[in-house]
């Protein structure tokens, strides 16, 4: 599949495509906030004039958990079956100076996942041609 | 606060097939209003929680508990405030006796929640559909990334979360409206296979099906319908703060705020004059083994740490210097939001009366404490005492 099928999973979560993606979210000029997504109104200021604003490509984890039982579709996009599912990993990333933003994780082996761990920002295939934002430990190469 | 509970009611939790959810509230209510020797007629407003009306769960509104009680043309507020929802339905019933609006009224809550974990639409909680395409529409997630950092912070052992699930599963046993009453080991509750790590099958409490009800008054008048009134000295509900870590969140900040449950937990004890010191039963947000661990702090009975050495000793055991969800909490009874933090206050208004059976904290208790917790960031807590 070329890039140029892909689709993204919803509009101005991410740069795309990208060589490169960054997270797109926004940045209250007043109190320096950050969102992910990107939003009008500063949840901590209350002002509404937030401007949108990438986000680093790494980050650490800042917590994380698995999830290996298979979601309901939907919310999840894919219809899976215990025999089908392949768990996944999800968490937190903190970018430095910005915000923590929450995430699936592209990892081959989740038990190897620790707090602290230097993450960096990826584009992975959700469903189809939907492809999805992620987190990938640095180091890790593409599956 | 000058609130009286005078009769209390509760429906088995659990499986209940061919029972609508509405057959269980009104079974909790009517349950409630004989133990305060009252009849429906006799009630002056009702504040009904249910969550089934808001999400699209096919659950019954509240309020249609009149066609089956009696249509008496009272004042019925529906609430629905997630994981709140009974915590919140009780604090606006209190809110209504303090304003001298009227004397007497029924706080009731009912759900029937489908099998597995909840599912809600993301755009009930305002979140994108992309935020349940990728798969973290899942509160057992929250649950798990909350607790993997804290213990990674305070140094919470497996060993404890574990401990935490056989004490609930324990203490469920000796429940008869308990839906699991089997007791489970330290040693199975680790067995079980992770669901969303570090967090195992069996220290995750799972939605299900029940009722409960409670009877408020002004508390001068308690004596008329009861010699052992319970006195809801405090009742606080807050929701999250800038930069508190909140289930289903896209995103936070890196500056921290605390959680809604210590907000509330402050307000409450400020309000009825009783520290956590002086609380000898709690009920508390047990969602999952690690919820009961961290809400232990966030409700002030120790500090962030403390739990490790608190659940070893066995300090939350009935027979402990503090005894946590003597009921069997949400881990043993499951979760129907409507009716769970009814049920926690329930709990407690048997212990304070000594009526707990096999599960009484010895004693004497007075002063009993309860606390829910929900999405999307919202905590409610009461103090009660004899």
């Amino acid at each position: 599949m070329t890039v140029a099928q892909q689709v993204p999973v919803a509009p101005g979560l991410f740069t795309w495509p990208s060589d490169e993606p960054q997270l797109i979210g926004s940045r209250c000029p007043h109190c320096e906030v950050m969102t992910f997504p990107a939003q009008h109104g500063c949840p901590r200021c209350t002002r509404d004039d937030m401007e949108e604003a990438l986000f680093a490509r790494r980050g650490t984890l800042w917590t994380f958990t698995t999830q290996a039982f298979v979601p309901k579709s939907p919310p999840y996009i894919r219809v899976e079956t215990a025999e089908t599912f392949v768990p996944y990993a999800v968490g937190y990333v903190e970018f430095e100076g910005q915000a923590r933003v929450e995430g699936r994780i592209d990892v081959a082996d989740p038990s190897t996942l620790r707090i602290g761990m230097e993450m960096e920002t990826v584009v992975v295939p959700l469903v189809d041609d939907i492809v999805t934002y992620a987190f990938r430990p640095v180091g890790e190469g593409s599956e | 606060m000058d609130v009286a509970i005078v009769g209390i009611g509760i429906h088995p939790f659990g499986r209940h097939d061919g029972v609508a959810d509405v057959e269980m509230g009104v079974y909790a209510a009517r349950q409630a209003l004989r133990d305060a020797g009252l009849d429906w007629s006799d009630m002056e407003f009702a504040y009904g929680g249910s969550l089934g009306m808001t999400t699209g769960g096919g659950g019954a509104s509240a309020d249609t508990m009149v066609g089956h009680l009696g249509l008496t043309g009272l004042p019925f507020v529906n609430v629905s405030n997630g994981c709140a929802t009974a915590g919140s339905a009780l604090a606006m019933a209190c809110s209504t006796i303090e304003s001298g609006q009227f004397d007497l009224g029924l706080v009731v809550g009912f759900d029937k929640h489908a099998r597995g974990a909840f599912d809600p639409d993301p755009a009930v909680l305002g979140l994108g559909k992309w935020y349940g395409d990728v798969g973290m529409m899942l509160t057992t997630q929250f649950f798990a990334m909350k607790i993997n950092r804290y213990m990674h912070d305070h140094g919470i052992s497996e060993s404890t979360l574990a401990k935490v699930a056989a004490k609930n599963f324990r203490n469920g046993a000796l429940n008869p409206n308990a839906w699991r009453r089997k007791p489970l080991s330290e040693e199975e509750i680790l067995e079980s296979p992770v669901l969303n790590y570090p967090l195992r099958q069996y220290m995750f409490c799972s939605p299900d099906e029940g009722g409960a009800a409670l009877v408020v008054c002004r508390a001068d008048q308690a004596s008329r319908y009861t010699d052992r009134p319970v006195y809801v000295r405090g009742v606080a509900l807050r929701t999250r703060r800038f930069g508190s870590f909140e289930v289903m969140a896209p995103w936070m900040p890196i500056e921290r705020s605390a959680a809604p449950t210590v907000d509330a937990s402050r307000a409450c004890y400020e309000m009825a004059g009783i520290g956590p010191e002086d609380v000898q039963v709690a009920q508390i947000q047990d969602s999952e083994s690690g919820a009961e661990v961290m809400h232990m702090a966030e409700n002030g009975f120790c500090a962030d740490g403390e739990q490790e050495r608190m659940i070893q000793d066995g300090e939350t055991e009935i027979g402990g210097r503090l005894p946590i969800n003597t009921d069997g909490g949400l881990i043993a009874n499951g979760e129907p939001i409507g009716a769970s933090g009814l049920r926690q206050i329930h709990e407690i208004c048997l212990q304070l009366r000594g009526d707990a059976g096999e599960r009484q904290v010895p004693g004497d208790p007075r002063v009993g404490y309860t606390q829910v917790y929900g999405a999307p960031g919202v905590g409610a807590c009461t103090v009660l005492t004899r």
